[in-house]
């Protein structure tokens, strides 16, 4: 009854010797060099002349003149579009986007949350789940139009005008002022990404074994309790791979915000990808884009190394 | 600590199945009562409406004197432990035995000490940084019998606790779980279709069958009388013989025909079960274990009106005792109950009638390791008719004292 393994041996590490180790042989080439190929040729050759673009000023997708840092002193300092940091609040693409992240990011894994624990608990689970989900199988397009239809000031075509109008409100231009302009878009796109949150988490939470739940229950557990110290703890891992699909998704953001504001009203919707739209493909500044692309990079890099650190600790503890 | 009182209660699920059928049981408080049974028969059923997790659809079931029809799980105080374990996965063994006190904002060194004692008394203390994932499966079962433990709850529930354990371990686990029930003196109700696990473990045995309680008595009782064909058939280990036999009347006293061959009764036979009078002439059904077979060069001093000759088919050396397989031309008796035996042991029909020929069932005696019989050769079987059961073949009630005696 007394343990034979080391104190602290990590359990499930295949001893090294069995299978044939890969690692600094020159054998394994043959088989990654297809896939080698591809990532150098779609990959790496884009990313490489994105970022020396961004040195230079560029002429459409030509490289011209190089500039050295211009492009990301200008783009950081001297552009209020991109990051305005005169008055408080800070605003501009940058800043709108880590609201997009805060806001976007948080709302989802919520309402997803929510929606996933109360469908296994409704009656009607599936078309529960139905009507959750089927906003995620709208193209991003239709989903921007549907919406812009909702935040339309005129009552007779908003449905939330209308709604305000009956309460005897006066309409509000959702999308035409400033202050509200982004949470409106964002909104908008939760709704769309919510349902695939929930699928996830609730398969998840169906891995939960059922015998665990009633355990907790005769220990004493409410209703409550089950949730936050089992259920919950269970999905860490879930919601963490959730989180990052989320924040990718939201740092590269464009579409809706092209179709329901076109970055407006005078720029106040602008995010990151939007920036790079407008100054690479509408002003010709292919340098200027390219910079604000790498920034975008930057930002992806270290929300990439998280994931992969966490799988690979992972891969061990499995 | 309480008595836990089943009362007319009975599981309907919404599909109509009824799992447990208005049972009666009443498990006293300390008490250590084991429900037996085939596969499908509801015992889970009865465990988990006693654990809250299953409603209740009929009558009342109490924990002390409080009716918990309508408590939920977390109110009823008992503890449960679950046939898959059920530990927490994201908890190390510590957190996991400390999860109900905690719920409970029970002292912190209270709690410690405890979980300490607990581990203790379980062999888990090196393991208590480990999570489950980490452990061997006797070390979980201890886990989860840790988790119940350190909770001093009104009742054990535990729902074949053992059955993913190896053999070896699942016999020392089982006098540990009794030991541990011993010294606690908590009120515990055991689920197995392990029917050595309910012979060895419980203070008393429920046998169960349909949904329907068939016999609540201490092991030794269910051993000796049966109330019924189902509950003879299915306590002992071979089990019993189950043949068709008739009664008659021989040199002033009683006996049984089996197949072609005679038993005669003696006195004793005849005291225990005085309504095996009013079935002279009739057909009954005739139950020998095979522990009550010897073979006859070992027992001399059994007459000869009570051996059975036949041909030894088949035996089964284990050292200390022969099993032997022995072909007469005595009819199996097949009734829906020892069909039901047979299905739950896995056999397409009873071992012995596997056995048998076409004509007739083999009788599956156990006899002295110094037994001479050899496969194909014919044996002399002594049989000790004191320990006969006699069952009415309409019924399968056991025939004692009444006519029939009803179940308890
Ligand atoms: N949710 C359910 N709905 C309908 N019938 C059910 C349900 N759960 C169990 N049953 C039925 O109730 C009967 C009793 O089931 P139960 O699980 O109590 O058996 P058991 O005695 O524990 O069997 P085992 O030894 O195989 O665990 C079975 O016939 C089973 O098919
Ligand atoms: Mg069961």
């Amino acid at each position: 009854m007394s343990s034979t393994a080391a104190p602290g041996s990590v359990v499930g590490r295949p001893p090294g010797r069995r299978l044939p180790s890969l690692k600094g042989g020159w054998g394994a080439i043959p088989f990654v060099a297809p896939a080698l190929a591809v990532l150098l040729f779609f990959l790496v050759v884009p990313v490489v002349w994105t970022i020396a673009m961004s040195f230079n000023t560029g002429a459409g997708l030509r490289f011209r003149r190089w500039v050295g840092f211009d492009n990301f002193e200008r783009l950081l300092t001297r552009d209020g579009r991109f990051l305005d940091t005169d008055e408080w609040p800070w605003s501009g693409a940058l800043i709108n986007n880590i609201r997009w992240l805060v806001v976007y990011t948080l709302l989802c894994l919520i309402l997803g949350l929510i929606t996933a624990v109360l469908a296994t608990r409704v009656r009607y689970e599936a078309v529960f789940k139905a009507i959750i989900f089927i906003p995620l199988a709208i193209s991003g397009v239709a989903v921007a139009l549907i919406w812009r239809f909702v935040y339309s000031p005129d009552p007779s075509l908003g449905v939330l005008n209308a709604a305000i109008d009956t309460l005897g409100g006066d309409p509000v231009s959702w999308l035409g002022q400033e202050n509200t302009v982004n949470y409106a878009i964002i909104l908008a796109y939760v709704w769309a990404s919510t349902g695939f949150v929930m699928v996830v988490l609730s398969a998840a939470l169906k891995g939960i074994s059922q015998e665990v739940i009633e355990a907790a229950r005769t220990d004493g557990a409410s209703e409550w309790q089950i949730f936050r110290r089992i259920q919950f703890p269970l999905l860490s891992l879930p919601i963490a791979v959730i989180t990052v699909w989320l924040i990718i998704n939201v740092i590269k953001v464009f579409d809706i915000v092209y179709i329901m504001t076109n970055g407006g009203p005078g720029g106040a919707s602008r995010v990151i990808a939007f920036s790079y739209y407008v100054e690479t493909f509408q002003n010709g500044q292919g340098g200027y884009g390219a910079a604000v692309a790498v920034v975008m990079l930057l930002l992806i890099v270290p929300v990439m190394l998280l994931n992969i650190r966490r799988f690979r600790s992972e891969a061990i503890q499995a | 600590m309480a008595e836990v009182t089943f009362e007319n209660v009975s599981k309907i699920y919404p599909d109509g199945t009824r799992a447990v059928s208005s049972i009666d049981l009443e498990i006293r408080d300390g008490e250590f009562m084991v429900l037996v049974g085939p596969s499908g028969c509801g015992k889970t059923t009865a465990l988990r409406m006693v654990a809250g997790l299953e409603e209740i659809s009929e009558g009342e079931l109490k924990i002390g004197d409080r009716v918990v029809n309508n408590v939920a799980p977390r109110n009823r105080d008992i503890a449960m432990v679950f046939q898959s374990y059920a530990l927490y996965p994201h908890l190390t063994v510590y957190d996991n035995i400390a999860f109900g006190l905690r719920l409970r904002k029970m002292a912190k060194d209270e709690i410690d000490k405890r979980v300490r004692d607990a581990a203790r008394v379980l062999d888990l203390e090196p393991f208590l940084d480990r999570k489950p994932r980490a452990l061997s499966g006797g070390q979980r079962q201890r886990v989860a019998m840790g988790r119940a433990i350190v909770r001093q709850p009104q009742a054990f529930l535990m729902d074949e606790p053992l059955s993913n354990l190896d053999a070896k371990l699942r016999v020392q686990m089982r006098a540990e779980i009794s030991q541990l029930q011993d010294r606690l003196g908590t009120t515990t109700i055991y689920v197995t279709h392990d029917q050595v696990e309910a012979m060895t473990m419980g203070d008393r045995v429920a046998v169960m069958r349909k949904g329907e309680i068939q016999q609540v008595a201490s092991p030794q009782e269910l051993y000796d009388s049966p109330v019924n064909l189902f509950v003879g058939g299915f306590i002992g280990s071979p089990a019993m013989n189950l043949l068709e036999g008739k009664l008659e009347r021989a040199n002033g006293g009683m006996a049984v025909a089996i197949g072609s061959q005679k038993l005669e009764l003696g006195e004793g036979a005849l005291r225990s079960r005085p309504a095996l009078k009013s079935f002279d002439g009739r057909e009954v059904i005739v139950g020998i274990r095979p522990e009550h077979l010897e073979d006859a060069e070992l027992a001399t001093d059994v007459p000869a009106g009570r051996r059975l000759k036949g041909q030894v088919a088949l035996t089964e050396a284990l050292g200390a005792e022969l099993i032997v397989y022995v072909n007469t031309d005595a009819k199996p008796a097949v009734t829906d109950e020892v069909r039901e035996l047979a299905r739950d042991a896995g056999a397409a029909q009873p071992a012995g009638a596997a056995m048998g020929d076409a004509e007739g069932a083999a009788l599956i005696g156990r006899f002295g390791a110094r037994s001479r019989v050899r496969t194909g050769h014919t044996a002399e079987v002594a049989v000790d008719v004191d320990g006969l059961h006699f069952f009415d073949p309409s019924s399968g009630m056991g025939i004692y004292d009444g006519t029939t005696e009803e179940g308890t």
